[in-house]
């Protein structure tokens, strides 16, 4: 059962309550526009031919998206929740008639909202003052972005309930996070690494995720990508299935 | 003065709004809660008084829904707090003893979040001005005073506007006049027809507000009546206690009709005996002795007596 009105003051209150946390803001709205802007100034949009004519960051601003998602989804979600569970919030949740599955949408819902905030600054820096070049369709990107960031909010959901306490959570997620950054072809391309790493990248989510979201920024289809689709969805329904299975208020 | 037990209002029948019997809570081999069995009754304060580990606060989460009972039955408003918990949970208030809000909240943006998790509740705007915080609906929740966010946490378990209200440990933390401050609100939720459940391990605290109380000691019961009854019970004297620096006739105060006996330790003299008559007596008494006195003070028994009479302990180690 789920309390539409809870439901709305939720999502509401707590996107406001997210934009009030400085760290919560810089990681999610700053980080990868701040990251841009390095990348601009290092390497330039000029046109290249091994790329088919793309400049670096037409390349690269899909993947620095990918950021944004793995932030929100690993870090945000299972610090906020673990911190809340410590603190005695989710207690006092408890305490009153709400009940479990509108939080926990609430939580989902405010995430994406936060994401997709964060990917919105990004790509519009990235059009507005790189020239960027957007070849793909606005809709089908929308839906990959969605369906990348479910993924990874239900992996942060698993990990707020794996970690013990916030910062645990913290440590858990930074671990997962750095290493996913660097393999994934997010901040080096795949293309020019090792075969045993880009083997390994194989397995990573992010991998994935940059991979689908590139290919719907160059004007690929859904059906070039089923199987990026099939591992994000897959990552999906797993990691919901788990979270909701171990999902503690206390 | 200590106050007697405030008078019920008239009705024909008292409704009972709370009833465990053998209410049992177990954790890691030690029993929190030791199969204690009382009422509520509609309308009244009632206190579960103890030091800190009597198992209070297990107790009243387990009446709450919060957790469960290892054994026993508990029958809070006619529901089960375990399996009626949604249903109970739209017509009690619980106000907890830890602050338990997200960071950098307001007070206004976590009333107005609260009441719609409830399927009625009131405007949020009417409790902040009965709570006196009318102007701190844009403040936020951290940077209130400790007896400020008391108030907020007493304002979030009335927005249901329910029958009955869970108090733990109300006051701790709070400077004298926050306390009284927070002692009146109380008695104005009592007034307005509201049961309410509190714990408390100030002994002060449940002497002023409880209509009836429950003395807990390592998850027992050990009493249960008002304060006032269970005080008269000991038959206990009171005292006069003052201070002296120079020899005076303590016969003068043994010879007052009231008292029983006299003590002094050093400085300190300290006066047992009944209770009229026996500050006069004694004022009189030193004073046509011309004795210079100071520090005069008088003492009744109060609750911690009760405690201590009860479990051979003090309340406070």
């Amino acid at each position: 059962m789920i309390q539409i009105r809870a439901l709305q003051k939720l999502v509401i209150a707590q996107v406001r309550l997210s934009l009030r946390d400085p760290m919560g803001v810089f990681f999610i709205l700053l980080f990868a526009p701040l990251l841009l802007i390095f990348m601009g100034f290092i390497f330039g949009n000029d046109p290249d031919p091994m790329s088919g004519g793309r400049g670096a960051l037409d390349v690269f601003l899909p993947s620095y998206a990918a950021i944004v998602i793995a932030v929100v989804g690993l870090m945000s979600v299972s610090v906020e929740t673990t911190g809340r569970r410590e603190a005695g919030v989710l207690r006092r949740f408890r305490a009153t008639p709400l009940r479990p599955l509108t939080y926990i949408l609430g939580d989902v819902l405010t995430h994406f909202a936060m994401t997709i905030l964060g990917i919105f600054l990004l790509f519009l820096l990235g059009v507005t003052v790189y020239k960027v070049r957007f070849d793909g369709s606005p809709l089908l990107l929308t839906m990959g972005i969605c369906l990348s960031t479910a993924a990874f909010i239900s992996l942060g959901f698993v990990l707020a309930s794996l970690a013990p306490n916030p910062r645990t959570a913290t440590i858990m997620g930074n671990v997962l996070l750095f290493p996913m950054m660097a393999l994934s072809g997010t901040t080096f391309p795949l293309e020019l690494m090792p075969e045993a790493v880009r083997n390994i990248s194989r397995f990573i989510p992010m991998t994935h995720v940059v991979t689908l979201l590139r290919g719907l920024w160059f004007g690929e289809t859904f059906g070039e990508h089923l199987m990026e689709v099939a591992v994000l969805g897959g990552i999906m329904i797993m990691g919901t299935i788990i979270a909701a299975w171990t999902f503690r208020w206390e | 003065m200590m106050r007697m037990n405030k008078p019920f209002n008239i009705k024909k029948q008292a409704d009972i709004v709370i009833t465990a019997r053998g209410l049992l809570k177990q954790y890691c081999g030690v029993t929190a809660v030791d199969a204690i069995s009382f009422e509520v009754h509609e309308g009244e304060i009632f206190g579960m008084v103890g030091p800190n580990g009597a198992g209070k606060t297990t107790a009243i989460e387990c009446i709450e829904g919060l957790r469960k009972p290892d054994r026993g039955s508990i029958r809070v408003l006619g529901l089960d707090p375990q399996q009626d918990g949604y249903e109970l949970r739209e017509r009690i208030g619980i106000q907890f003893q830890s602050a338990a809000l997200p960071p950098r909240i307001k007070v206004g943006e976590a009333l107005d979040l609260f009441a719609s998790f409830y399927r009625k509740s009131v405007e949020w705007r009417q409790l902040l001005e009965q709570v006196g915080l009318e102007s701190k609906d844009g403040a936020y929740v951290e940077n209130l005073s400790g007896g400020q966010r008391q108030r907020v946490f007493i304002a979030m378990a009335l927005l249901n506007n329910p029958e009955l209200v869970f108090l733990d440990e109300l006051t701790t933390g709070l400077d004298p006049q926050s306390r009284r401050a927070v002692w009146d609100l109380i008695e104005d939720i009592r007034k307005r027809g509201r049961t309410v459940f509190l714990t408390t391990h100030f002994m002060e605290e449940a002497e002023r507000l409880c209509d009836r109380v429950a003395i807990v000691d390592h998850g027992k019961i050990v009493a249960i009546d008002a304060p006032g009854s269970l005080i008269a019970s000991l038959r206990a004297e009171n005292r006069v206690v003052f201070n002296v620096v120079e020899p005076f006739d303590e016969e003068s105060l043994r010879r007052i009709p009231s008292v029983s006996r006299v003590e002094r330790i050093g400085e300190r003299v300290i006066v047992y005996g009944q209770r009229d008559g026996l500050v006069s007596g004694v004022v009189n008494a030193l004073d046509s002795g011309a004795t210079r006195f100071n520090d005069l003070r008088t003492e009744q028994p109060t609750l911690e007596d009760v405690f201590l009479a009860l479990t051979g302990k003090k309340m406070r180690s």
